[in-house]
């Protein structure tokens, strides 16, 4: 009892004491790029929002909104959101949730509508653009869920691009041998734990810098599956390529859910594994927050020393959490080759694994959050892709950045505080 | 006495921070160990050609009939793929051209922006740094030395000097964004590097599509640079060793003596070895982190400039290859020492001189270098596995860290 006595209030007072006006002056910056972008240089006409295609079941009407007026609505919008932002750091040392979250909506619609009425033909399809970023979306959630479980018990992981890629072509060739898919997502989470096992066995027990692991690991992956593609999925028996034919995993539309406008097609017609993510994101949510096996995580991951005193055996801890980890990012990776496109090519996560990196900062390591920043950069990602046929204001390598570039606001302190576990990184040395 | 050792036990590995530990652990490692490393990488990376050869597949078929049919497949597959990558970073005596023979200056032309950004990770790494963000201070020197060397027409010597100077502040404005992200918010330098990787190769794409792309040509390609300004070849037009390589040399240098000889290599180390005592020293910690950055992104976009105004002449997205993530593994098997980085180097020009000819000359993929190089790494990094795999005894290195 002494001992919280002697702790609480100094934490009281760092909360008073620090007050942090980045977020205020990002807000404030953001506001006015809404003015001068919006408003100012804002298209004229409307900006077209299909919300459903032909054939199905139910026909929304499009969703028109004038570029113009909408715009000033989201510029001013914006600016009294900024306003009230820096009022309550100046009055309260901290921003409520709800400015945040409005504010970064009502930009990000606002952004939507500057964009897609610039664009030549001034209209977008809703569907297309949420199920193309699933195909992004997925495999990001699964990494940035690798990560979290990773890095909440004090491993960072670097390697998750290597966990993908390793999922991806293990996935493809078992797939192919065995001409199961199951088989093939099985071994993909095989693979996964694989490369985890290294990461665990050379940051734990080795206690070699986990960064350089993870880094090594990524080369070490891209060169074996860069090998093993040319050497055994290249093989021709009768002028095909028989390792690198998976069977897909086909999509399971769910009844009279997967009907609903946008939602369903999103949402209710995925494979397996989309279902499967969905609920691992709320169990991981749950497993984390609300049960005595999240708690001992975070409490390694925090503070080790005082978990090991408790009698929680921190390695271990570590080890079961990387491996579990592996299997997650394993199986993200079978989406590329049983799901997304039907066969492995050389390095073909492209730098994903990274961007889930990414969501998982950006989404605080948090399950829920990590998915939901996984979800934003797919939209941007695939809004990328449909932009460059549509010809843009913007160029569409700016979308490109816009992960990478909140990452490095959110890790600097500008968009909310994005802390790591305090152990995070650590090794955990008995003694 | 006993006050000293109340105060120094409850300090454990826990609390140190990740550079000092890693720089320790680098440090403290013995050349045998490095040795050993590349010998067992090599030998994984032996079996892995040789399970993946059909040749050994077939013979294995008959393995009890005639076990030396298998064991001289796997001999002839290994020492082929093996031979060729030795001869292709030496002297291949096989080759058709004599060019071709002497491929032992391909190994210096490739180890030269691995020197250059080699060095780059070392220094950031000695002052407790990781800068992960190689490859996007490569490919901004390079974009910045591109927009000198074909934007502007200067008289010779001085277009190559203000290539090289642009490509310098390229780095070290990418590097320093770093540094003073890592200063000032304490943003972690590992995540802040791997984003503006990809946010260099974004913006250089964006830039190749509008400010530097060639009029003539349809694809995100630069103008070729000015004859001025390229880097003048060292052993005439039939190799393309360039005086890049005498720019690296001089970098191995200079680090050298920066990180030995001077006052700010000697706060660069003590920050790398333990931030807060430097802090209490009266060390200013936070321009230590923008300096160092912005030295090692210079580094790095020199590295840059020997691509551009050595090898490649233009610009593409391409421009780094896999130059920024190898030097990371450069710099680590170089032990973060500038010639120790030097040597690490000219292994890594060897295997990419090298593995190219193993591609041709014996069918075995050039990814197996990244599997070797990798493996090479791991190995380096956690001794007590070499340790343990060849039996040796760690006595030296409790009193050597002691």
């Amino acid at each position: 009892m002494s001992v919280t006595a002697n702790i609480l209030p100094s934490k009281v007072v760092d909360r008073v004491a620090v007050r942090s006006w980045k977020t205020p002056i990002l807000f404030g910056a953001l506001a006015l790029f809404a003015v001068v972008v919006f408003v100012l240089l804002g298209p004229s006409g409307h900006a077209t929002f299909r919300l459903s295609q032909e054939g199905d079941a139910w026909q929304v009407p499009n969703l028109v909104l004038p570029a113009k007026v909408f715009g000033i609505i989201v510029a001013v919008v914006c600016v009294l959101l900024a306003a009230q932002s820096y009022r309550q750091m100046k009055n309260d040392g901290r921003i409520a949730k709800w400015v945040t979250m409005t504010f970064t909506v009502a930009f990000v619609i606002g952004l939507m509508v500057w964009i897609i009425g610039g664009t030549k033909t001034q209209n977008i399809t809703l569907v297309g653009l949420f199920t193309g970023a699933m195909l992004i979306t997925t495999p990001l959630v699964f990494g940035s869920l690798s990560g979290v479980l990773c890095e909440r018990s004090g491993v960072i992981n670097i390697a998750i691009e290597g966990q993908l890629l390793a999922g991806a072509f293990t996935a493809s060739l078992v797939s192919s041998i065995t001409h199961n898919a199951f088989a093939g997502l099985f071994a993909a989470a095989v693979a996964g734990v694989f490369v985890s096992f290294l990461l665990a066995a050379f940051s734990i027990k080795y206690v070699v810098n986990q960064i350089i692991v993870g880094v090594v690991l990524n080369v070490l992956v891209s060169g074996l599956t860069g090998f093993l593609f040319e050497k055994i999925m290249k093989i021709k028996v009768d002028g095909v390529t028989i390792y690198n034919q998976p069977a897909q995993l086909p999509d399971l539309p769910i009844p009279f859910l997967s009907e609903i406008p946008v939602i369903g097609p999103t949402l209710f017609r995925q494979s397996i594994i989309g279902y499967f993510m969905l609920i691992l994101v709320a169990a991981l949510w749950f497993g984390l927050f609300r049960t005595r096996w999240g708690l001992r995580i975070r409490a390694v991951g925090e503070h080790p020393m005082a978990a090991d005193t408790v009698g929680i055996n921190v390695n271990r801890t570590r080890f079961l959490n990387v491996l579990a980890g592996g299997a997650v990012a394993g199986i993200g990776g079978a989406y590329f080759t049983l799901v997304a496109v039907s066969s492995f090519s050389k390095d073909m996560t492209g730098g994903l694994g990274f961007i889930a990196l990414a969501a998982l900062i950006f989404g605080r390591w948090n399950p829920i959050g990590a998915a939901l920043a996984a979800l934003l950069f797919g939209v941007a990602g695939n809004l990328q892709s449909i932009l460059s046929l549509a010809g843009t204001p913007i160029d569409g390598q700016f979308l490109a950045m816009l992960p990478y570039a909140l990452t490095i606001l959110a890790v600097s302190g500008f968009v909310g505080k994005s802390r790591a576990p305090a152990a995070d990184g650590e090794p955990y040395v008995k003694g | 006495m006993s006050e000293t050792q109340k105060v120094k036990d409850p300090t454990p590995p826990v609390k140190e921070s990740q550079g000092s530990q890693v720089v320790r652990e680098i440090m403290s490692g013995n050349a045998v160990i490095s040795v050993l490393a590349v010998v067992v990488a090599l030998v994984i990376g032996g079996i892995l050609i040789a399970v993946t050869d059909p040749r050994v597949s077939t013979a294995s078929g008959y393995f009890f009939a005639d076990p030396g049919a298998t064991f001289s497949a796997i001999w002839s597959s290994v020492s082929e793929a093996y031979g060729a990558l030795w001869r292709g970073a030496t002297y291949d005596p096989t080759a058709r051209t004599w060019q071709g023979q002497l491929g032992i200056f391909e190994t210096l032309t490739f180890a030269t922006p691995l020197i250059l950004s080699g060095l780059a990770v070392t220094l950031a790494f000695r002052a407790g740094l990781f800068n992960i963000g190689a490859q996007g201070q490569i490919i901004l020197g390079a974009a910045f030395a591109g927009a000198v060397g074909f934007g502007m027409h200067l008289p010779p010597v001085i277009h190559l000097l203000a290539v090289i100077l642009a490509g310098a502040i390229g780095g070290a404005i990418w590097g320093g964004i770093a540094g003073f992200l890592k200063a000032k918010t304490g943003a972690h330098e590992v995540i802040v590097t791997i984003m503006l990787n990809y946010i260099a190769i974004s913006l250089v794409l964006y830039l190749l599509k509008n400010q530097l792309k060639d009029p003539t040509s349809t694809n995100p390609i630069s103008p070729q640079m000015d004859a001025n300004a390229m880097f003048p070849l060292l052993l005439g037009p039939n190799f393309r060793v360039h005086a890049g390589l005498i720019v690296a040399i001089l970098a191995v240098i200079g680090v050298g003596w920066l990180l030995n000889r001077s006052t700010l290599g000697f706060e660069y180390r003590a920050i790398g070895a333990n931030p807060k005592a430097a802090r209490t020293a009266g060390m200013l910690v936070s321009r230590g982190y923008i300096t160092v950055m912005l030295i090692s992104g210079a580094l790095a976009g020199l590295a840059g400039v020997a691509q551009i105004a050595g090898t490649e002449k233009s610009l593409d997205s391409e421009i780094a290859g896999s130059i920024g993530f190898d030097a990371i593994t450069v710099a680590l098997l170089g032990r973060s020492k500038p010639w120790g980085t030097f040597f690490a180097a000219l292994l890594f020009g060897a295997f990419k001189a090298g593995g190219t000819s193993m591609a041709v000359n014996a069918d075995v993929s050039i990814d197996i270098v990244a599997v070797v190089q990798s493996l090479i790494v791991l190995f380096i990094a956690a001794p007590p596995l070499i340790r343990s795999i060849f039996r040796i005894k760690a006595a030296r290195r409790e009193g050597a860290s002691a």
